[in-house]
């Protein structure tokens, strides 16, 4: 079927929850490509979301770690992070499809943050469905997105995390299909998820491509982005795939190799598992989901980086909580840029492959600001 | 296809009554009582879940059911001991997700693939497997597993399989189909939509058993719905419901044996009833 890539994806899901999906495929192949949609998007992407954002060459950065570092600036998209984009054109396309409320799930926070952006700017009631593990240490996205008039539903099942606010979110979306569109956040799930993040996500990539060859001269040696779902490494990725360009996934290494969220670097099984709908790698039974960054508290991967792992296009690494938290405060003091701790892993991973001496030229996806993780970071860094 | 005999008598005497619970809720010796108890109360096949610890869209019933299972230590394994030591003399159908039973032989050092926990399935006594995120386009292997060692496979029909879905699923169903009365998650409900006889028109020229589940709680459903055209029943939530009261109120175990023996019996007993109720043109269906 369309949507598997190699032999990932697919749409695992209960017979009831069939018809809806094959309804969305249908929109999203039929509506996104027309002119009139396309139009639309484009105009909310620059005049509300504030599209293109730019890349910055990190100058000290690039000192410390010997190599060149460049960024796409991603955390200046509306909102904080790149997850308005996927939010705004699910949005629209719900809208085209008749879809009357929109339901997500959130980790960090920050796509809920954006479903919340899109429901109010569309006028459409949000509920937003969110781990209390989560909400815990995302206080601010929790507040944000209450004042905008969302719905933050607690999800208080097993690990209280992202998997499960997943969960949560699916069976609402079992209940409501009729007027509800459920608003996946990154780009995993059944199909057609997995490619419809990635369409509304490539414009990261497109404009990253452009920018840096006006800005460097040519083509970077090697693109960087944190993956939990994957989203914005896809949406990177996806305008580098024919070049000669290396491509890395910086996976949450968490704390040890029992507590981690990197299916791809970590897992111990050469089988893919079943998961919430699709066909991918995630973490081993043995280990416990964990990461520093909610964003990337996920046990698995999106179906296409599991693809783009087994035929060699990309490789995935893990970084640990502390590497990244390292990371976190380099390129804050060098260059003034307060990262989110899911860019952070990326980060954490381009100084290794510079170190190495891997590559002389990087782009890093700098998928959002850490404003969100102050507390966090005021903990570890004792800031207070 | 191979047809499970136990299961093919279970409907030969008239409409079945199929009540499902979840396998090791709340724990492995209150979970075997539970069952016998379904079986004492006129159950003609009994559906036993197999907890996963990623259903997806099940209803709270279900997803704590499964929950307090897996925290009383229930495993694929344990389940088939829980299978052998049952005393019941009814046909018994295993309800679980897929990622298990695609990953059973592997994770005991085998390859891959459906055939070792069929194998084991039918071992011990299983006479069918209900595999809710398994697409029919996806089930050839499944299929293969279950005809070569004589169990059925039985499909969930929504009420929005229309076309080719529904023809792949006719191809590879056998033993009965599962109608979802209505959409949404399972969960017990006192409305039993009329979506019921709309679908089982639909499935008119199927040659298995139609039994309809969702949202049945009560004697008087389950007899409305056998007088519309249902070959059987399936009761979940409105069985887990007591157990889960049950478990939260730390009633001796008797006790709740014995309240789901009597609902059971309603259950049954409406089944039943409504066959008596039948017109001839329903029968005709």
């Amino acid at each position: 079927m369309s949507g598997e890539f190699e032999e990932f994806g697919g749409r695992h899901v209960p017979e009831a929850l069939e018809e809806p999906l094959a309804q969305l495929a249908e929109a999203f192949d039929s509506v996104v490509p027309t002119e009139e949609f396309q139009e639309e998007f484009q105009y909310y992407l620059k005049h509300y979301g504030g599209r293109p954002t730019p890349v910055f060459y990190a100058e000290t950065l690039s000192e410390i770690y010997g190599a060149d570092i460049y960024f796409k600036h991603e955390d200046l998209l509306h909102g904080g992070a790149h997850k308005l984009n996927n939010a705004l054109g699910q949005a629209l396309l719900a809208k085209h499809a008749g879809k009357e409320r929109l339901i997500a799930e959130t980790g960090a926070g920050q796509h809920g943050t954006a479903t919340a952006m899109v429901g109010a700017l569309l006028d459409m009631p949000v509920t937003v469905y969110m781990g209390t593990k989560d909400i815990g240490r995302q206080e601010m996205n929790v507040f944000r997105m209450r004042l905008m008039g969302a719905e933050v539903e607690p999800v208080t099942r097993g690990n209280k995390g992202l998997a499960e606010a997943v969960d949560a979110a699916l069976e609402d979306f079992a209940q409501n299909m009729e007027e509800t569109h459920y608003l996946v956040g990154s780009a995993v799930g059944p199909d057609p998820f997995p490619r419809m993040v990635r369409e509304f996500q490539s414009v990261i990539g497109k404009e990253a491509r452009e920018q840096i060859q006006e800005l460097h001269g040519e083509l970077p040696d090697a693109c960087v982005a944190c993956v939990g779902g994957g989203s914005n490494a896809i949406g990177l990725f996806s305008a580098f795939l024919d070049d000669d360009v290396a491509l890395y996934g910086a996976e949450p290494g968490g704390t040890d190799d029992s507590h981690h969220s990197a299916p791809l670097s970590k897992s111990k099984q050469e089988e893919p598992q079943i998961f919430q709908g699709m066909k991918t790698k995630v973490i081993d039974d043995d280990t416990e989901n964990h990461s520093v960054s909610a964003g990337l508290d996920y046990p698995a991967v999106g179906p296409e980086h599991a693809a783009l792992q087994s035929l060699g296009r990309a490789e995935y690494h893990a970084i640990t909580d502390d590497e990244a938290l390292d990371a976190f405060q380099e390129l804050s003091q060098a260059e003034g840029i307060i990262p989110a701790l899911e860019p952070s892993h990326a980060i954490a991973l381009a100084k290794k492959l510079a170190q190495e001496d891997r590559h002389d030229t990087i782009l890093v996806n700098l998928c959002g600001r850490g404003d969100k993780d102050m507390q966090t970071a005021a903990e570890h860094f004792d800031l207070s | 296809m191979a047809e499970n005999e136990a299961i093919a008598a279970a409907f030969a005497d008239g409409p079945a009554f199929i009540p499902y619970l979840a396998v090791g809720d709340p724990d492995y010796e209150a979970s075997k009582a539970y069952v016998e108890a379904l079986a004492r109360g006129g159950a003609d096949i009994i559906e036993l879940g197999l907890p996963f610890s990623e259903p997806i869209a099940e209803g709270s019933t279900i997803q704590n059911a499964i929950v307090r299972a897996l925290e009383g230590g229930m495993t694929p394994s344990r389940f088939f001991e829980f299978v052998t030591e049952l005393d019941v003399d009814v046909p018994l159908v295993c309800m679980t997700y897929y990622n298990l039973i695609y990953q059973y032989g592997r994770s005991r050092g085998g390859a891959p693939g459906p055939d070792a926990f069929v194998e084991r399935a039918a071992e011990v006594g299983i006479s069918g497997l209900v595999v809710p995120d398994l697409p029919a386009e996806e089930a050839d292997p499944l299929r293969e597993a279950c005809d070569d060692h004589g169990l059925d496979l039985v499909f969930i029909v929504a009420p929005t399989t229309e076309g080719e879905r529904l023809e792949r699923m006719m191809e590879r169903v056998s033993g009965y189909v599962y109608v979802q009365a209505r959409l949404g998650t399972t969960g017990a409900k006192t409305d039993v939509s009329d979506q019921t006889t709309r679908s089982l028109q639909r499935l008119s020229e199927w040659d298995v058993p139609k039994a309809v589940g969702f949202g049945i709680s009560s004697g008087d459903q389950a007899a409305r719905i056998v007088a519309n055209g249902a070959d059987g029943i399936i009761v979940g939530s409105a069985l887990v419901d007591i157990v889960a009261e049950g478990a939260s109120s730390e009633r001796p175990v008797e006790e709740t044996a014995a309240e789901l023996e009597a609902k059971a019996r309603e259950l049954a007993e409406g089944t039943r009833e409504g066959a008596a109720r039948r017109s001839p043109d329903v029968d005709a269906i």
